[in-house]
């Protein structure tokens, strides 16, 4: 694990203000700790999403690294194509993939292979758990029961748990981190930059349009999401450990109840008793997933 | 070709303190200089000057997560109409 002192973090900015996110946007938090823990070496390639309207528009960009905006199925695979070109050239430069659950639903094909033939990059995905760019559809990794507009009494389906996919996957840096704990996160990216091959973060991204919250507690929602269990914070570098800021609540007695972390949020506001005891026991068993897979890795 | 090439620069969405409804008030003699409010600014409108924060007016969206941060209270969000 790589320690992050906030006074030794960059003062340069990668992500200048006055840009289209909107206010309190996550995403605007993950790419601005993207620059500080990586800074000139990134590449960005971004598929469509909120991060291509955020990249700025015309003659003006909003990042100080270069960005690459691609077809929605292709990021990985162009990455993959800018890794083995700055090889060949001896030019310096990071891939970094940035997409949202949205680019990886529809690119996962994409993401797949550029895994299995662990290919020089790192993948972000800023999951905010429904595809907000578009107006709120429901995704892959929409929480089980979530209000979207494409599920208006709650999504049916399970979550897809797509960190633990791409650990199955054999990359070689996994990990999950959250908007909530960004000296975590750059830490990990760090941690990741430092590894040869095909790395991936899953980032957990609490959206306040979508997912109806006041634009000030997006820090709290994502923080509120580890402490009361339903978001855990691992990491993979050849072993599995899950990351201090979760430790404790592998006991459940620690856990922040978790009526405070659903009942902050609009697209939450129509479960029942029952609805919450059954998010409770899946986060149980994610839990139970998660405690065993630290024993076999 | 040139002019095709986008540049990094403040302001791609024009003026975006605009957009504000509450404006952040910053005390400085509450604050212990942690710079959690630097860290956690969305917008990136927070700088440090000598050690110290500076809030960018022009650009500041208002969303609140400085003043939900700080553990000393030194961010008060106030109405714009009000001020």
């Amino acid at each position: 694990m790589v320690v992050v002192k906030i006074k030794d973090l960059p003062k340069e900015k990668f992500l200048l203000p006055g840009n289209t996110s909107c206010q309190g946007c996550p995403h605007a938090l993950g790419l601005k700790s993207l620059g500080m823990a990586l800074g000139d070496d990134v590449v960005l390639v971004v598929p469509a999403g909120c991060t291509t309207i955020i990249a700025g528009s015309k003659d003006k960009s909003s990042f100080k690294f270069p960005c690459l905006h691609v077809p929605f199925a292709s990021a990985p695979a162009v990455a993959t194509g800018l890794g083995s070109a700055f090889r060949r050239l001896g030019k310096k430069g990071i891939p970094v993939v940035w997409m949202g659950d949205g680019g990886s639903d529809i690119g996962f094909a994409t993401l797949s292979g550029a895994c299995v033939r662990k290919d020089d990059m790192i993948v972000i995905v800023s999951d905010n758990e429904a595809y907000m760019n578009t107006g709120i559809q429901t995704s892959g990794t929409t929480f089980w029961k979530a209000r979207t507009t494409t599920s208006p009494t709650g999504k049916r389906e399970e979550k897809k748990d797509l960190a633990l996919i791409m650990l199955m996957h054999k990359a070689d840096y996994v990990a999950t981190a959250s908007v909530g704990y960004l000296q975590d996160f750059i830490g990990k990216l760090r941690k990741a930059s430092e590894i040869d091959g095909f790395r991936f973060i899953h980032l957990h991204s609490p959206c306040p349009p979508g997912w109806g919250f006041d634009s000030s507690e997006t820090v709290e929602m994502a923080r509120l999401a580890v402490k009361c269990g339903a978001w855990i914070l691992w990491e993979f570098d050849g072993k599995f450990r899950i990351s201090p800021m979760s430790k404790p609540y592998a006991d459940k007695s620690k856990r922040a109840p978790l009526t405070e972390y659903l009942k902050k949020q609009r697209r939450f506001r129509h479960l029942s008793d029952e609805d919450i005891a059954e998010i409770e026991r899946r986060i149980d068993e994610q839990w139970r997933v998660v405690l065993a897979l630290e024993d076999v890795f | 070709m040139e002019c095709m090439i986008a540049r990094p620069s403040k302001g791609s969405a024009g003026k975006t303190g605009l957009w504000r409804t509450f404006k952040p008030i910053y005390d400085e003699n509450k604050c212990n200089n942690c710079l959690l409010c630097w860290l956690y600014c969305p917008e990136n409108a927070i700088d440090v000057v000598d050690g110290k924060i500076s809030i960018d007016y022009d650009y500041c969206k208002g969303c609140g997560v400085c003043a939900k941060i700080c553990a000393k209270k030194a961010i008060e969000m106030v109405r714009e109409d009000e001020l």
